[in-house]
């Protein structure tokens, strides 16, 4: 059975973001990039099962620009067999688009499982994995905590984590799986890995050659960042408060009473 | 170190009944005039019985003998560690120069400082008599908080005039006891002194107040690009003004250098209460003597630095990290070679350690991990580049790697992807000296996962490093493990011993011994902790007695009266 593994490079979680002077999106230039952690842990989660003997071969995916090449062979050095490599240009693509990508790499690759991390830290969209399941209409785990691979009865029993606790599925393969934090730690790249995985190949396809329109339906107005927390106010008296509350709290709507 | 002996914890009993340390007659060594090591008599080398109190220090108690044998006893049996005042800890008696605060001084600092700043409650003093390793309590009865250089030099001129002992304290994060008061000195914090004055954007020199804490400083200077030249596992609590005072090293020291280089200026204030403005900005200034560089490192027994002028290195956009296993010390020594000849000005971090410390980390670190599960190497070395072009710095130091991984140097090693791999493999580093800050805690209850814990920090050649970890293993057996991790790339060894409690027996073992190995290889008894009170009395073990005489006469001449940070630095014979 073939995993295909689909990564984002995000900027990394540990940079303090800043918002371009325009307005238009996020400082991107000169900030550390590096693999989504989501899709870190989907691509642990991958070579896990691979060692585990119920899959032969871990393809890494990703769509974006040139440099999007370094986060494939981060992928690379972490294990996985291939990679291939969507070139779409510069122009950041939504969700849907990638979907109708991994679509098209689906049918052609043929894989057994598709995981994903549960959602991009830069765009926080969570949306890439249920649009696949949907375009495919294959069965969906979602917020994965546990993956457990039945090979002979070509199952997987997902342990999703939900607002009210875990939940249990059972998907039959071929099926999409997306992580979440718990699931496993990533395995760091260790040099003999990063030795095997100079002569692993990265392949290099174009959305035409997918037959696969990148259009955007959303355009982005304007980026701020959150107002500033203010200072809170001390109050000196029960009454003051009582007064507050029913004068300027409920204006700010901060307050959902049920 | 203070000593867990019994009749050491005798005269803390003593101390803290009636105020006076008994002198102790020395025992057994032969220069009468000298400090041996706190609480235990020195044999140079050779093992002496313990716990037997010399009778002569009987006949001079009176009436408090009989409690006495009884708590020696007690302590003798259950060998718990006992954690006395810092007095009791040291031979060195309260010099009867020094005056006592009264009611007049404390009225004029608060007419001075106002009442706010200064600080006579019980639980903000307990808090700055303690060093940050809990090893060493004073008893000052007074903390000051001036909020500026003028208010600095006003209560140094009364202290001078008044002979009133005073210890400058910054972030109080020191390892040798420099930091906190011996006896009643009274404490000046710099800490509300913590205003950036300056940042000339084009050369990257911060003029910054000595309080400034050093972690802030990096804060702010990221914004503008530029990064500060050192980086410590202190770094959210210690101030700049100590690091100069103690000249400290640091993880990047290897990258941007001593402290001596970058410091372009310091306005500092001497004993007498004279402000010295030498904060100049220029790179390059040969006009005179350049005294600033005395009172880098002089650990605040020269003067109090109120003001700082550093030049800043740019912040580097691409940081890589990777941590590397070896099979032996020599492949270590090869791999820092070749590291220097091929990375060369990349490097920014160059440390190691040994599979001891590496597994200590790992047993009582929440949430370390092992990058290597699979094996156990005997050493471990971390590497850090910093350049401009991530892709190129990458490709150059996996090169590199890989290379010196066919040559056999490397048995294993593994290349941080992200910024949280990198900080993790910096935290199995960082967190050895926290690790044994926590065993030091621990021994307070007699549960305690690694035991009891003496620290030494030695600068030797890099070929000689590791010998001294390896002398020491055979001589202490099974009593005791010995650890050595440290800045392999500035010549650095953290020498740590560990037992499972506080034993006279194997610090007679240890010391003199690792202090005489230094010696004979001419390498430093403090590479950059500093003296302290800690080695206050072994410095004739790394510097020549001329050297000495002429270090105590500037300090004669600098602080006549000796109210400057006394008892540490310096041995106290020399000073009389």
């Amino acid at each position: 059975m073939k995993i295909l593994v689909a990564v984002k490079r995000v900027i990394d979680y540990a940079v303090k973001v800043r918002v371009k002077p325009n307005k238009s999106g996020v400082e991107t230039s000169n900030v550390k990039m590096s693999m989504n952690p989501f899709c870190e842990i989907a691509l642990e989660e991958a070579l896990r099962i691979r060692e585990s003997g119920a899959a032969k071969e871990v393809v890494a995916v990703t769509v974006g620009p040139a440099q999007c090449a370094d986060t494939l062979r981060t992928a690379l050095a972490m294990g996985a067999d291939r990679a291939v490599h969507v070139d779409a240009g510069a122009a950041p693509v939504l969700p849907l688009s990638v979907a109708k990508i991994l679509r098209a790499l689906v049918q052609v690759e043929q894989p057994g499982l598709l995981i994903l991390g549960k959602q991009a830290i830069d765009d926080d969209c969570n949306q890439t994995g249920q649009m696949v399941a949907g375009l495919l209409k294959w069965p969906q785990g979602t917020f994965a905590s546990k993956v457990v691979l039945d090979k002979e009865k070509q199952v997987a029993t997902v342990e999703r984590e939900v607002d009210g606790g875990l939940e249990t599925l059972c998907l039959d393969l071929p099926a999409v799986i997306t992580t979440d934090l718990r699931l496993n730690q990533p395995r760091y790249a260790t040099l003999p890995n990063i030795m095997k995985a100079k002569s692993k190949v990265i392949k290099k396809v174009t959305p035409e050659e997918l037959n696969v329109e990148i259009k955007s339906d959303l355009e982005v107005v304007q980026v701020t960042e959150p107002p500033k927390r203010k200072a809170g106010v001390i109050i000196s008296s029960v009454d003051e408060l009582i007064d507050k509350l029913k004068n300027e709290v409920v204006s700010c709507n901060i307050l959902n009473c049920k | 170190m203070a000593r867990r002996r019994a009749s050491q914890f005798l005269a803390g009993y003593c101390c803290s009944q009636s105020h006076s340390l008994v002198r102790r007659p020395p025992l057994c060594s032969q220069e009468p005039a000298s400090i041996s090591a706190p609480g235990l008599p020195h044999t140079h080398g050779k093992a002496t019985s313990m716990f037997k109190p010399p009778s002569k220090l009987y006949r001079k108690l009176n009436s408090q003998t009989s409690c006495d044998i009884m708590q020696v006893h007690y302590s003798r049996t259950y060998g718990i560690h006992q954690r006395s005042f810092t007095s009791a800890a040291i031979n060195i008696q309260r010099s009867p120069s020094f005056s006592k605060l009264n009611s007049d001084d404390i009225g004029y600092f608060k007419s001075m400082l106002g009442d706010k700043n200064v600080v006579q409650d019980e639980d903000r003093l307990s808090a700055a008599n303690v060093d940050w390793m809990r090893k060493y309590k004073g008893s000052s009865q007074l903390l000051l908080l001036p909020r500026n250089t003028e208010e600095v030099s006003k209560i140094l001129h009364h202290c001078n005039s008044r002979h009133l002992a005073i210890v400058p304290q910054g972030g109080n994060t020191g390892l040798v006891g420099g930091s906190v008061p011996v006896y009643d000195e009274v404490i000046i914090s710099l800490a509300s002194m913590d205003q950036i004055i300056s940042l000339d954007k084009v050369n990257g020199i911060l003029i910054c107040e000595a309080g400034c804490i050093l972690e802030n400083l990096n804060s702010f200077l990221a914004n503008e690009g530029f990064i500060m030249p050192l980086d410590l596992g202190a770094k959210g609590s210690c101030q700049i003004g100590g690091n100069v005072s103690t000249n400290a090293g640091g993880l990047h020291f290897i990258r941007y250098g001593s402290l001596h280089g970058n410091i372009l200026g310091l306005e500092v204030v001497l004993a007498d209460g004279t402000v010295l403005d030498m904060l100049g900005t220029l790179r390059k200034d040969n006009t005179g003597y350049d005294l600033k560089h005395l009172f880098i490192g002089s650990e605040g027994s020269l003067g109090i630095v109120t003001k700082v002028s550093i030049l800043t290195p740019p912040k580097l956009l691409s940081t890589n990290l990777a941590l590397l296993a070896c099979k032996d010390f020599l492949s270590c020594q090869k791999l820092l070679l070749e590291a220097k000849r091929e990375l060369g000005e990349a490097i920014s971090a160059f440390e190691f350690m040994d599979s001891d410390a590496m597994d200590m980390v790992l047993a009582h670190m929440d949430g370390a991990r092992n990058p290597f599960p699979s094996s156990s190497y005997n050493f471990y070395v971390l590497i850090e580049t910093t350049g401009s072009d991530e892709s190129y710095d990458k490709a150059k130091l996996e090169a590199f790697l890989l290379r010196s991984m066919e040559g056999g140097l490397i048995s294993d090693g593994a290349i941080a992807q992200d910024i949280n791999q990198a900080s993790s493999f910096w935290q199995i580093r960082e967190k050895l000296m926290f690790r044994k800050a926590m065993c030091w805690q621990g021994m307070s209850e007699a549960t305690v996962k690694a035991g009891a814990v003496y620290k030494y920090d030695l600068s030797l050649p890099v070929e000689k490093l590791y010998d001294i970890v390896e002398e020491m293993r055979p001589r202490l057996g099974e009593k005791a493990k010995v650890v050595g991790y440290g800045h392999l790339g500035d010549g650095n060894l953290h020498l740590n011993i560990i037992t499972k409690q506080y034993d006279n027996n194997i610090l007679a073992q240890i010391e003199p011994f690792v202090y005489e190995w230094t010696s004979t290889h001419r390498g430093s008894i403090s590479a950059e902790h500093g003296l302290g009170l800690m080695k206050a009395d072994k410095i004739h073990y790394s510097k020549s007695p001329e050297t000495v005489q002429l270090m105590a006469s500037i300090k004669k001449l600098l602080d006549p009266s000796g109210i400057l940070n006394p008892y540490k630095v310096l041995p106290q014979s020399m000073l009389q």
